[in-house]
């Protein structure tokens, strides 16, 4: 939702969105492309498998030339494999996240070229930096 | 008690009945917040109301119900509401805001097991000062912004936030390049 209220920023790409809930597609016009993951959390090493397996498959597929996400296991694992292939990364910590970064917030730092919080009291000087909110 | 502005006659959805939307979102069920709801309606039965209650969650008396809502559905309901009253989920707090709604939060708390910490407690101490959102972290604070709705419908941004240009300009950067 609040990735989706960043999109006038690379609308005019080849966009893939992917989410954990397919509902999402009614959200979206019919020629986008929407793929889904399955929801995992770093207390669920199943799931979390399930997850990694999918995500790979993705981001091999799609060869993206730029990962951005806002948040939680998949996108900080989307972050992560597509670097490795050469992507550039953008985080965008989820304005739900106001007295401190996201636990993947704060791994991620590390691993993407734009690291960015939505509250200016987060931002520190050698990141995540912030540059305004999806509100 | 019907001192809310009337809806526009433009939008199909909506009824000169004045409606009360409660969700809790899709993660877990949060008894609290719809039971202080469902008291308030109880004594308020000219208004109508749908409470979007999670899985497993503790059915209300008066209120009625259902489990989940998908995000078009509760976009679809939340446009069709007068006034929402939902946990302090994200995704709920940017769809009132865009749809110009007013909002009351309830955030789960830690310490009662509803969520895993006070993340909420956070989230709505930061969005209380936004208008058309009260904040209410107890249920007397509850039913009295909800016997003031009034004045929070008045409050209510027309215009909707955007998203911050030099954000979207630091994003643009980094793909166009």
């Amino acid at each position: 939702m609040q990735l989706r209220r960043l999109a006038p920023a690379f609308a005019h790409h080849d966009v893939t969105w992917v989410t954990v809930r397919p509902e999402y597609r009614h959200d979206l016009d019919p020629a986008e492309r929407l793929l889904v993951v399955p929801d995992a959390t770093r207390w669920n090493r199943l799931r979390l498998v399930r997850l990694a397996v999918r995500m790979v498959w993705i981001v091999v597929r799609t060869r993206p030339h730029v990962v951005i996400s806002t948040g939680a296991a998949p996108g900080y694992l989307a972050i992560r494999l597509g670097r490795l292939l050469g992507a550039r990364t953008v985080w965008v910590d989820s304005i739900a996240n106001c007295e401190q970064l996201s636990l993947s917030g704060q791994r991620v730092g590390g691993h993407v070229d734009l690291w960015l919080t939505q509250w200016p009291h987060l931002a520190r000087p050698d990141g995540p930096r912030y540059e305004g909110a999806v509100l | 008690m019907n001192d809310v502005p009337a809806p526009p006659a433009s939008d199909p959805h909506r009824s000169h009945v004045e409606r009360l939307l409660v969700t809790v979102g899709a993660q877990m069920p949060f008894d609290r917040l719809v039971a202080a709801v469902d008291e308030w309606f109880g004594r308020h039965r000219d208004l109508e109301g749908l409470a979007q209650i999670g899985e497993g969650g503790t059915p209300p008396r008066h209120l009625p119900h259902v489990t989940l809502l998908a995000p078009h559905d509760l976009r679809r309901e939340i446009q069709a509401s007068d006034l929402v009253v939902a946990h302090a989920g994200m995704g709920t707090v940017i769809t009132c805001l865009e749809l110009a709604r007013p909002l009351i939060v309830f955030p789960r708390r830690g310490d009662l097991r509803e969520t895993r910490n006070d993340h909420q407690i956070a989230t709505a101490t930061h969005l209380g000062s936004r208008p058309g959102i009260g904040v209410a972290f107890d249920t007397d604070t509850l039913h009295r912004l909800l016997d003031r709705r009034a004045d929070l419908a008045a409050s209510v941004a027309r215009q909707p936030p955007t998203t911050s240009p030099r954000l979207l300009a630091a994003i643009r950067e980094l793909c166009d390049a």
